[in-house]
């Protein structure tokens, strides 16, 4: 199906974001569990998914809130968790950048990591691609994430019974994360970028609230960069 | 028990600041154009970052207190295998999946 207007662009996004939805129903579900468990009540559990959507975050307020530690050091702990949205927001800035207010403000509280790799996978592979369709692409790919965030964040906290370990729910991320990273190896320096984020992110996953995260993932960019910079000299000297 | 209004409290000023983290570049910065070096970073974002997430929990994962565990790494292995030969996500996925599950089930 090629991608002619923003509504054919809206269903290709759905297409791209639904292999997720293995990951979302689990965790959304995880959440609300823990949730209750942690004395919330069902409207709290679905605020919470709402207001802040943004699982690994979630988690970590959860965690933090039920330590009784400071409310201070709850968000900021979990605003940490989330920094790289922020970096997420400068990605997409160049391809979406342009289009009119309220759907940049829906498009950025609906930024999330699905979404985003989705999108920003598209949006290299098809540079032709206009404003209005990126956007409506975005919104193709939260479609199936976002309503089942909130819908099974509700089922679990109704469940309210303990997850089976057995279910290595924890390797969910790795793994459909992975299955995304691995088609956006197109050129030497995407894969020396990786490289150089797998090595720093075990070197420094010692650092609190997920810093570690951010650290490797600034220093593994700069790598990428200067990978270019290098190939794009040497291939000027080669011509 | 957690006290509601710290619940509240957290749950929004949560809410807000992510919001603000996710609109800062394309709200704020918008239509205007960014120099190229700061575009040349940018373009390695997706491929720095989710390594960065998701490496310490394939060496380390936290369901087995951090021991490193065959199974896992293989899944992961796997997956990357079947997502860089077949770029197909779904199958890349279901490939992993199966390949954890399996050994799971296999060493027990």
């Amino acid at each position: 199906m090629a991608i002619t207007t923003p509504k054919t662009a809206y269903f290709r996004g759905i297409v791209d974001g639904s292999p997720f939805i293995l990951l979302i129903i689990p965790f959304a579900t995880l959440f609300g569990v823990l949730a209750t468990e942690a004395g919330l009540s069902v409207f709290e559990t679905l605020m919470f998914s709402v207001v802040v959507i943004a699982g690994a975050a979630q988690f970590t307020a959860l965690q933090l809130l039920q330590e009784e530690a400071p409310t201070i050091v709850v968000l900021a702990s979990a605003l940490a968790v989330n920094l790289r949205m922020a970096m997420y927001s400068a990605s997409l800035t160049p391809y979406i950048g342009s289009a009119p207010l309220w759907q940049r403000a829906l498009a950025a509280y609906m930024t999330v990591d699905q979404s985003y790799v989705v999108a920003i996978a598209k949006f290299e592979r098809s540079p032709e691609m206009t404003v209005p369709q990126r956007i409506g692409y975005f919104f193709g790919a939260v479609t199936p994430i976002v309503p089942l965030w909130y819908g099974f964040t509700v089922v679990g906290a109704y469940i309210g019974a303990q997850v089976p370990d057995s279910w290595a729910l924890d390797f969910a991320i790795p793994i459909t994360f992975l299955a995304m990273i691995a088609p956006m190896f197109r050129t030497l320096a995407h894969v020396v970028a990786a490289f150089v984020a797998v090595v720093v992110s075990l070197l420094v996953a010692g650092v609190p609230y997920s810093l570690g995260i951010i650290i490797a993932g600034v220093i593994a960019m700069m790598a990428g960069a200067r990978t270019e910079k290098w190939l794009a000299a040497r291939q000027g000297a080669a011509s | 028990m957690i006290d509601t209004t710290t619940l509240w409290i957290v749950i929004i000023g949560l809410g807000l600041g992510s919001f603000f983290l996710r609109f800062m570049f394309t709200g704020l910065v918008g239509n205007r154009i960014m120099p190229e070096w700061l575009l040349r970073h940018l373009r390695y974002t997706a491929v720095a970052v989710l390594p960065a997430l998701v490496a310490p929990q394939v060496l380390w994962p936290s369901a087995t207190g951090g021991t490193p565990d065959p199974a896992r790494m293989a899944a992961a292995a796997v997956t990357l295998a079947v997502g860089l030969l077949t770029k197909n996500v779904l199958a890349a996925i279901i490939a992993g999946a199966a390949t954890l599950y399996g050994l799971l089930y296999l060493l027990g």
